[in-house]
């Protein structure tokens, strides 16, 4: 994956709890085998509506998602993940994430910016007053700011994540380097396990 | 020090640990299905690894397969494509594959257990949410994403953090007429959504003691639905009578063996978990929900919630949407609500036992008119298990409409589908907007309450029926 250190853009504020992985990628799209192509079926059941946010000539350009609560919940697909990320974004805040989807997007370098809920708030409600609202997120240092509206707030990423994030690096490659003892590990294991 | 199943199962699965890093655990057994695996075989291809240990891997169709005129070439070209995908690379990299028609073929949750696959201790991964499943024979089984599959199929092993240990307790004895559904269905009113993400959750009580595997099975399903990363319960005899003499369980020596480390995998008295649930098995009535996150259900007998009842904002907002999506009006009486379809199926309630559940209620009587249904055993097994008993024929007899396994109407990426505005009442895990086609409306409910509504026309448990 490539490496990401500093998102820095406007946001789309999806003001809405529990946003499932169903409705960020409806199951049909889930019948490709390819890793691409998924942006136009981003939320398709709701970009068909004609207030939807994603729809908002407003928010277009930007690279920021922001949901509600329990964005991401629901199935294993990372194809959710792959969707948002080809659509454009870069980074979605959330005051809880679904945890597989959390997972699933450190490994494709989409930045997942959990913050406490009095910070999702008030960037939710800044980018409703204010498309054009600047955001800045930083992995490194992990801080989110909006300077417009006097906002500085933290989010937690485990070092392990924030190191891989920052170098791109390939999960696989990592553990490899322990081949040694999983080697000695199968060696340890109950018969009847095969 | 006292352990928790938990913990002992983890523990016993760390290949390597350091601090400040997750742990990288071994994986005992990695299930595999068409929709979340190609692009990981392509990184496989692309970076030239070779699957580590294809003997520990096994490969089912399910999600997209038709549950009618499977003797067909599947009519979608994309899905076909997909299934072709799966065959070629299961073909390339030397994975053992049950395809459609073959009597082990099934929803990859319902043939890990029967074959006798899963097992107490292991760990078991899948890129699919609902592999907490396997929980229910004390393993610790997750569902995982497609880099994650990646993983597992280039290194047998995961890297994983840390998690909260949770306990949900639930004591009493169920009343007559409820089930494990609504177990499950009651813990998501008590947990919300979001009540157990970063956790593993073991269930416990005499409640689930007393709960046969496939019901146990069924509330291990729904884990996920609370945010859990897994739910486990203590293997005891009730597993090892499943177990005994299934295809893939140890025999012999090696199946006395392995009893003996089996039950050690309890949690020792003492243990302590970081958050704790308790329920009065006594007070559950059957459940379903009534709107678009399995967090929102109630019993039968309550009425639609009016949203102002929920003092939390963002619950208020998600009742009203819901409501509006559902086309339920604040305050009918839910056994007022009329549907359409019933959906009797999927990796949560597709095992004999809940086509037993729907058939004992089915017997002797006549589906209403115009009322659509689906029986969607869980697998090849399942299906000949039942027609062997001649549920089949019950379920023929009282209008029901009798299917080939798959997952089928669970997520409707094969034909099985609701059309918009569509009301169901379904056995299965997820009712989230679109989840069962778009536009369609989704009740999650028992196998007993889905086959009493099919009859009735309207939502209805079997003692409605009387
Ligand atoms: S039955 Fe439904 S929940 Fe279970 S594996 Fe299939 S699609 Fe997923």
């Amino acid at each position: 994956m490539e490496p990401v250190a500093i998102v820095q853009g406007t946001a789309v504020p999806l003001d809405r709890s529990d946003v499932d992985t169903d409705q960020i990628i409806p199951s049909d799209w889930l019948k490709r085998v390819e890793r691409t192509g998924f942006e136009k079926g981003l939320f398709s059941e709701w970009r068909d509506g004609e207030d939807f946010v994603l729809n908002d000539e407003q928010y277009a350009g930007a690279n920021i998602l922001i949901g509600g609560p329990n964005f991401g919940t629901g199935s294993s697909r990372e194809h959710a993940v792959w969707a948002i990320q080809q659509f454009g974004f870069a980074a979605v805040i959330s005051p809880r994430f679904g945890p597989i989807f959390k997972n699933n997007s450190t490994k494709n370098g989409l930045v997942p910016v959990e913050v406490d809920q009095a910070t999702a708030e008030a960037l939710m409600a800044g980018v409703q007053a204010d498309p054009t609202l600047e955001i800045t997120i930083d992995v490194e240092r992990g801080t989110v700011e909006a300077p417009a509206i006097g906002l500085s707030a933290t989010f937690d990423l485990s070092p392990t994540i924030r190191h891989r994030l920052l170098n791109g690096l390939d999960d696989i490659a990592l553990t490899l380097q322990q081949e040694s003892k999983i080697d000695a590990f199968e060696t340890s294991r109950p018969s009847y396990m095969a | 020090m006292a352990k928790t199943i938990i913990d002992k199962v983890w523990d016993r699965h760390v290949v390597h640990a350091a601090e400040g890093e997750p742990s990288l655990l071994y994986i005992d057994l990695h299930l595999v299905h068409e929709v979340t695996s190609p692009q990981a075989f392509d990184g496989l291809r692309l970076s030239g690894r070779p699957l580590r240990r294809p003997d520990l891997t096994v490969a089912t169709e399910d999600h997209n397969v038709p549950t009618a005129n499977i003797d067909q070439p599947i009519a979608d070209p994309i899905s076909r494509k997909q299934v072709d995908t799966l065959r070629a690379n299961c073909n390339e990299f030397g994975v053992k594959l049950y395809s459609m028609g073959d009597i082990n073929q099934g929803i990859v949750h319902v043939i890990g257990p029967e074959l006798g696959m899963t097992q107490p201790g292991m760990t078991v991964v899948c890129g699919d949410s609902h592999t907490s499943t396997h929980g229910a024979f004390g393993a610790l089984a997750f569902g995982i994403g497609t880099s994650e599959v990646e993983h597992v199929l280039a290194t047998q092993t995961l890297q994983q953090s840390a998690q909260d240990r949770m306990a949900i307790t639930v004591n009493g004895e169920l009343p007559v007429g409820s089930t494990a559904k609504d177990v499950v269905l009651a813990i998501l009113g008590a947990t919300d959504t979001g009540g157990g993400i970063g956790a593993i959750a073991e269930f416990r009580g005499p409640v689930i003691e007393a709960l046969s595997m496939e019901g146990r099975m069924t509330v291990c399903n729904m884990s996920i639905e609370f945010g859990a990363k897994a739910g486990m319960i203590a293997p005891d005899d009730t597993t090892f009578a499943y177990l005994e003499g299934r295809p893939h369980a140890p025999k012999g020596a090696e199946w006395e063996a392995a009893l003996d480390d089996w039950r050690s995998l309890r949690t020792d008295d003492g243990a302590t978990f970081d958050r704790e649930i308790i329920l009065d098995g006594s007070a559950i009535a059957p459940h379903m929900t009534w709107g678009t996150n399995p967090g929102q259900v109630a019993p039968i007998s309550a009425n639609v919630p009016n949203p102002d009842q929920f003092d939390d904002p963002a619950a208020r907002d998600a009742a009203a949407r819901a409501l509006d999506y559902m086309g339920l009006t604040a305050g009918t009486p839910l056994r007022d609500v009329p549907v359409d379809t019933v959906f009797i199926g999927s990796c949560t309630n597709s095992r004999i036992e809940d086509l037993r559940a729907a058939a004992a209620v089915a017997e002797g009587r006549q589906v209403k008119a115009g009322m659509r249904t689906l029986v969607v055993p869980g697998s090849g097994l399942v299906k000949a298990q039942a027609e062997a008993e001649g549920l089949h024929t019950i379920f023929t007899n009282a209008g029901f409409d009798w299917r080939e396994p798959g997952c089928s109407m669970c997520l409707a990426m094969n034909p099985d589908k609701l059309a918009p505005g569509e009301r169901s009442a379904s056995t299965s895990n997820r009712n989230f907007e679109g989840r069962q086609g778009r536009g369609g409306r989704t009740h999650l409910v028992s196998p007993a309450v889905a086959a009493a509504t099919a009859i009735a026309g309207t939502f209805a448990t079997p003692a409605d029926l009387d």
